[in-house]
């Protein structure tokens, strides 16, 4: 009885567009989906930090390697904002990791694929940061406070990511044939993972429809994939490189560009575990947490000290 | 070695410039108060967004309950006559 009076509450709430805040009344599936959506995102950020990671050293300049490492450390920011969102939901920090780390918890499909060529860096902050920006604008206005706020800061230091991309393409792009060919054959490889970061079909996505009146998802997947082919054509053009999709064409009636199949058997295979790179990605960031086991006790261990020191003391 | 796996959680509030407020930014994990100013540095303010930081452990900050809301809020709501637009003034008064 009680329960129904507060779910109506809740209802209304945010449907009047209100945030609710931590201590708030919340529906357990409304907590459970945030977790898991919130949890999912800071997975995204941390392990995104893997594909870039391993050009840093290999960077064709000091300035391109200033700017990678201040995109990198960007994304371990973005991650430790989520996480802390995440954790006002009332779930530890290593919890979310061990949940990461055992394969409970997703994250976004496009880390699983490999960076090839300097080329992949620029394509990644053009393609994969663009597509990222798109899904996480409307977030800023979500209805849970702490992602929200988690969201506004990360957008804002997203814009830096995807311009530094589309420099670099646009750098190759003007250079010899074999630069121009090294960004076109990045874009190819890019692309259809880029579109399928916004997930499944509409039609099979099932837990859309309840997200979206709880306002934690503002648009549909397929809505947000219309936009971001709608605003990357011209961007491509704009650089002389071509799109790797014979359908793509610009419809005057619609003023939307229709475009390709997306190999969906190709997304839930990489989801499943079974892309080029899932295996490495995670064992790679199960390493650098059991690596770094004795500096975060070594930390404690001093942390104690001093404040037992501290209580003598006094 | 301690018992506690996971360093406590911290409450970073920063101060953008002077003569600006604390403000709340986020929170974030260290061993110690000395650590969480170095995190806080490094998570909440690469662009220059702090001239001050301070941190709190989390567990330490008592807030009111949502459940009180309307008893501790809603008092202020029919007390209108606090707010200067309460009161019907000529047009011509000046400077007021
Ligand atoms: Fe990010
Ligand atoms: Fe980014």
């Amino acid at each position: 009885m009680e329960n129904i009076n507060l779910l109506e509450r809740f209802d209304a709430y945010v449907a009047a567009n209100k945030k609710i805040e931590p201590k708030d009344w919340m529906p357990d599936a409304y907590r459970k989906t945030l977790i898991r959506q919130i949890s999912q995102h800071a997975h995204s950020e941390i392990v995104g930090m893997l594909p870039e990671g391993n050009w840093i050293t290999r960077a064709p300049s000091l300035k391109r390697k200033a700017i990678l490492l201040a995109k990198v450390q960007d994304e371990a920011g973005h991650g430790l904002y989520l996480y802390s969102a995440a954790e006002t939901l009332g779930i530890d920090r290593d919890e979310l990791i061990q949940q990461l780390h055992d394969g409970r918890a997703k994250y976004s499909s496009i880390f699983n694929y490999p960076t090839l060529t300097w080329a992949d860096m620029g394509a990644i902050g053009w393609l994969v940061d663009g597509a990222a920006i798109m899904n996480q604008v409307p977030l800023c206005k979500c209805s849970y406070g702490p992602y929200a706020r988690a969201m506004v800061r990360v957008c804002k230091e997203e814009s830096f990511h995807q311009r530094q991309g589309y420099e670099i393409m646009m750098t190759l792009a003007n250079g010899t044939p074999e630069q121009k060919q090294m960004a076109q054959d990045s874009l190819n490889r890019w692309w259809w993972p880029a579109l399928m970061m916004f997930g499944p079909a509409d039609d099979n996505s099932p837990n859309s429809e309840r997200s979206m009146r709880w306002k934690i998802k503002l648009f549909s997947n397929d809505e947000l994939r219309q936009r971001m082919v709608d605003m990357t054509v011209p961007q491509a053009e704009m650089l002389g490189l071509t799109i790797p999709d014979p359908d793509l064409k610009y419809k005057e009636e619609t003023g939307h560009y229709d475009f390709g199949e997306i190999q969906w058997e190709e997304f839930y295979n990489v989801i499943k575990g079974n892309g080029p790179c899932n295996k490495q990605r995670i064992a790679t960031r199960k390493k650098a947490y059991d690596d770094g086991a004795w500096v975060r006790e070594a930390a404690n261990a001093h942390a104690e000290k001093k404040a037992k020191r501290k209580t003598k003391a006094a | 070695m301690s018992s506690k796996k996971d360093w406590p959680l911290w409450e970073v509030f920063i101060r953008s410039r002077q003569g600006m407020s604390h403000k709340h930014a986020g929170s974030l994990h260290a061993a110690d108060a000395e650590m969480a100013i170095t995190n806080a540095r490094d998570v909440y303010t690469r662009r220059q967004e702090g001239a001050s930081i301070w941190v709190v452990p989390s567990d330490q900050i008592t807030a009111s309950t949502p459940e009180d809301k309307e008893m501790m809020f809603d008092p202020a709501n029919d007390k209108i006559y606090r707010h200067p637009t309460f009161y019907n003034l000529p047009d011509e008064l000046e400077h007021m």
